[in-house]
């Protein structure tokens, strides 16, 4: 499969995982080694006083894998920065998946704040990727701002719907200059193939793994399923007909 | 000395340093990130960064999320 390339750095896996809901680190760590991933999402959570802090980043941590910690929690652009100053120390990178969603109901990014705080975060040399409402038009400005992807959603935040913003994805998706990464709602292996046949970059995946009956297997079943869509993206699709198109010849030799 | 940590009373006794609050609470791990009064002070600094009274201490680590 091609290489993906996001701020100078090549992965050779176009699936990204988000490491919330497992219900142990030991079974993250398999679906993580068994999705192929090479981008890897974590939080971040003041630490608790009076109990032992889980480590839960030695199960991460590998050679091969970029480690993208978000800003969940903040609400606003200046929240966004006390994060992400904290992230760059606690992880060491300067990726920084962006998401400032204020809104706890259904978690929807709050895009001019996200704006405001990519201009900034570019400005001190973060490597930013913006969690954003599925806007072709923000999805401009960002690039105009420095952003290194964009990430818009296909549906809210761990509702398993699939592309419901899918006529504005593939809008996003003819438009950008910069990769383009469908994260949020991507509940089953078919939704996946479907927004990287549509010409995704990546597919950023947590829910739809995490929570299933065995996320190790579903780890590979997505990874083959993104590794289908962007193949048959790049092999070229036959485009749709209103007519039947006879696939074999209809010449008649019983007359 | 009393100061804040994540929004909680601490009371210094013997820690002078933010060095000196990280061993008593075995921070020197990746994943873990200190400010005061909203800066953030790398771990090289922690060494020579003196509390003063009253400072407000935030300690995070990773944790798990999409």
């Amino acid at each position: 499969m091609d290489k993906l390339v996001i701020s100078g750095k090549e992965f050779s896996s176009r699936l990204f995982l988000g490491t919330g809901k497992f219900s142990s680190n030991i079974l993250m760590e398999q679906a993580i080694i068994a999705s192929g991933t090479k981008m890897v999402t974590m939080a971040m959570k003041r630490i608790d006083m009076k109990d032992s802090n889980d480590d839960m980043l030695i199960h991460i941590k590998h050679p091969d894998i970029q480690l993208l910690p978000n800003t969940s929690g903040v609400r606003n652009a200046e929240e966004a920065l006390f994060a992400a100053a904290l992230s760059r120390e606690a992880f060491g990178t300067n990726f920084l998946k962006l998401e400032i969603h204020p809104d706890p109901r259904y978690l929807l990014p709050d895009p001019v704040e996200t704006l405001k705080a990519t201009k900034m975060l570019v400005k001190e040399g973060f490597v930013v990727l913006p969690y954003i409402p599925a806007d072709p038009v923000l999805c401009k400005r960002l690039e105009d701002v420095g952003a290194s992807a964009v990430m818009p959603l296909g549906a809210p935040i761990g509702t398993n719907k699939g592309l419901l913003t899918r006529d504005f994805i593939e809008i996003i998706i003819e438009q950008s200059n910069i990769p383009v990464i469908v994260d949020a709602g991507i509940g089953a292996p078919s939704h996946a193939a479907e927004a990287m046949e549509m010409g995704a970059d990546a597919v950023l995946v947590n829910t739809a793994i995490a929570v299933a009956a065995n996320p190790v297997i579903m780890a590979k079943a997505f990874k083959y399923a993104v590794e289908a869509g962007r193949m048959a993206y790049c092999s070229g699709l036959a485009s749709k007909n209103k007519m039947a198109e006879a696939s074999s010849p209809l010449t008649s030799f019983l007359d | 000395m009393n100061i804040e940590i994540n929004n909680e009373s601490y009371n210094c006794t013997e820690e002078k340093t933010l060095q000196d609050i990280a061993n008593r609470m075995d921070l020197n791990k990746p994943g873990v990130a200190i400010a005061v009064n909203m800066r953030v002070i790398s771990r090289d600094k922690w060494d020579n960064y003196n509390m003063s009274e009253n400072d407000k201490v935030i300690i995070i680590n990773a944790t798990c999320g999409g």
